[in-house]
């Protein structure tokens, strides 16, 4: 019958608007009460004795909490994530960099100073406006010390901020993305969650990192 | 005076003002100060208050609505719509009306000047006009004219020379397309429109809007379905709403007999074609939804606004599901679909009520089903004979297949 498909399309929008929202109100939502409490995991006399102006606020539907998009685990970010105690200044990652971004100074190492197998960072930038994010530092690592990160927001005004400079890299939360460690994923993992973050570099990567004993073994006892 | 005076929210503040001796019944606070002989001034005085309070109601109106349209519009694709600039997002409309005030007015140089400013003027305050002659409530109405139901679709069919105007003093061949495309499509629509409302006029026996609602024992949307369905779809397209936005096409005319306009006359067409909106809707509840009837336990105004946010609700509904037409599909719906079904409509309609001219409760039934039978059969005749046509496109059946001969 004529207007058949007519009415077929008003029940699509109409489930529509029934359904959920597909919206995800990054990097803040805004909600009422029950998504305030629910947020902060407190009771509402709670809330009202800690917070009295966000409880109105929250009242009125106005109070802000933040809100991040789901993430894939494998996203690039703009930062990257870099465990020291992994790395020996080999400068890999600036060789294989095809701009060229990655600056490493290195100075021989106070750690492993008789065996001269490594060196300590003195400068480590990298020139996030130059990278196309490749990954191919992150390839060629040998030691697994360099990881793509998982973050986004990196905007900056001026291009020096794109900078990322070594104390920032040493400092940083590391919430790597799996992108070149699937196996990670295996660990319930979650880059950008606080709780994710990784703190010991023995986490992460394929190798475990020799022991002093078998750094001697392999570099005194074997020549 | 006369119809205004009838009205009950006139008669209650002229009363207040005017020491007239017929007041003294209505009068309950003892403030009046007008003598007597004076009394025009006390009318001016009533119908000015009245005035600013419509207008203002209505430019209030526009500002939900357009906020209203935009989350809901949202809803209906999956989305939030607007939820940033306070509470839900209900500023939004404050900001855009700021915005188009604070833009550049541009002049085009081949314009002509006088028609150019005039167009969306005249898109605006006929509307003003509909709103004074809808019954509100049982007793909430401004005047009640004797042939209300002639006047609004007069009014209404004003903003067909607006869009011509507008698109001829542009000078821009968009423009003029739009706007001559514009009120084909409307003059087109208007006449399915006025024999649907030929059908409540029949069904009331009456011009008058009141009476139109204190006649309607079963709302007409149930009672004369196949009127109301050609009602509704012809106001969509008088609105120039989706999927009847021919008007201002964007894919293919830029942005219609608006191209040239900037600032605020672009906002007065906006708030025209939104207030047009809003009055439209209040006129099919009035002629369809049977107005500010209902259960007596809530009260007539609330039963009229109710369901006049529902009817907007289902325009909105239109525009969030259905692409636009093409202009020439528009114009076969109008003149191979919605004309005759709205004939057939008014037959039946003015048959039944030549032998039942005064119906009972089940004459009553029996029509409504008569009407629902008629409803049913002519849709699905029309819809064998004139899908093919209505679509526009024939797809022939090929016997060959290519690749194999």
């Amino acid at each position: 019958m004529f207007g058949i498909g007519l009415l077929k399309g008003l029940l699509t929008t109409l489930k529509n608007l029934l359904g959920p929202v597909f919206t995800v109100q990054y990097p803040n939502k805004k909600v009422g009460l029950i998504g305030a409490l629910k947020f902060h995991k407190k009771t509402p006399f709670e809330f009202l004795k800690t917070q009295p102006s966000e409880f109105i606020k929250s009242l009125a539907g106005l109070h802000e909490v933040p809100e991040y998009p789901s993430q894939a685990t494998r996203f690039r970010g703009q930062d990257f994530n870099w465990f020291e105690d992994r790395c020996t200044g080999c400068a890999s990652c600036a060789k294989y960099c095809p701009l060229g971004i990655i600056k490493i100074e290195t100075s021989p190492s106070s750690r492993d100073q008789k065996e001269g197998s490594s060196y300590d960072i003195d400068v480590f930038d990298i020139d996030i406006g130059r990278c196309m994010f490749c990954g191919l530092c992150v390839e060629a690592c040998p030691f697994d010390a360099l990881h793509m990160g998982s973050g986004f927001e990196r905007a900056h005004e001026k291009r020096k901020g794109l900078v990322i400079p070594v104390d920032e890299l040493r400092t940083a939360i590391k919430t790597p993305s799996t992108w070149f460690r699937p196996q990670m994923e295996n660990k319930s993992y979650k880059p950008r969650e606080k709780e994710s973050e990784i703190k010991d570099s023995n986490d992460i990567g394929r190798h475990e990192q020799p022991s002093d004993e078998e750094l001697t073994e392999r570099w005194v006892n074997e020549r | 005076m006369g119809p205004i005076r009838e009205s009950f929210i006139f008669e209650f503040l002229y009363c207040h003002l005017s020491l007239e001796a017929s007041c003294s019944s209505v009068r309950i606070l003892n403030v009046a100060f007008i003598p007597e002989d004076l009394s025009w001034i006390s009318f001016i005085l009533t119908s000015f208050f009245w005035i600013f309070v419509f207008i203002n109601a209505a430019l209030v109106g526009v500002l939900v609505l357009i906020w209203g349209e935009r989350r809901l519009i949202g809803k209906f694709q999956a989305r939030l719509g607007p939820n940033r600039w306070g509470p839900l997002g209900l500023f939004t409309p404050v900001a855009d009306a700021i915005k188009v005030m604070f833009k550049e007015d541009i002049e085009p140089t081949l314009s002509d000047k006088l028609i150019y400013v005039l167009a969306p003027i005249l898109m605006v305050v006929p509307v003003f006009m509909i709103f004074p002659v809808i019954p509100y409530g049982a007793k909430t109405f401004l005047t009640n004219i004797s042939v209300g139901v002639v006047f609004v679709l007069a009014i209404t069919s004003i903003n067909s020379l607006s869009v011509l105007m507008a698109g001829w003093a542009s000078g821009n061949r968009f423009a003029i397309i739009g706007g001559i495309r514009a009120v084909a499509m409307l003059l087109s629509y208007e006449i399915p429109m006025g024999i649907s409302a030929a059908g409540v006029v029949i069904v009331a026996g009456s011009l008058s809007l009141s009476e139109v609602v204190n006649n309607q024992v079963i709302p007409n949307a149930i009672f004369q379905p196949l009127g109301f369905i050609t009602f509704l779809i012809a106001s969509t397209a008088e609105l120039n709403r989706s999927p009847f936005d021919i008007t201002e096409a964007e894919s293919e005319l830029v942005a219609g007999y608006m191209t040239d306009y900037s600032s605020m006359k672009f906002g007065l067409f906006y708030l025209g074609e939104f207030m047009a909106t809003i009055a439209s809707s209040a006129i099919i509840v009035t002629f369809y939804f049977s107005g500010w009837r209902g259960p007596t336990f809530i009260p007539s105004e609330i039963w009229f606004l109710t369901k006049w946010v529902g009817v907007i609700a289902i325009f909105i509904w239109f525009r969030a599901t259905f692409p636009r037409l093409r202009i020439d599909q528009i114009m076969s719906l109008a003149w191979k679909g919605l004309f005759e079904l709205s004939l057939i409509n008014l037959l039946v309609l003015a048959l039944m009520i030549a032998i039942w001219p005064d119906p009972s409760g089940m004459q009553l039934l029996i029509m409504t089903l008569v009407n629902w039978v008629v409803f049913f059969l002519s849709i699905y005749i029309f819809g064998k004979i004139l899908s093919p046509n209505l679509t526009g496109n024939k797809i022939k059946k090929r016997s060959v297949v290519y690749g194999l001969d």
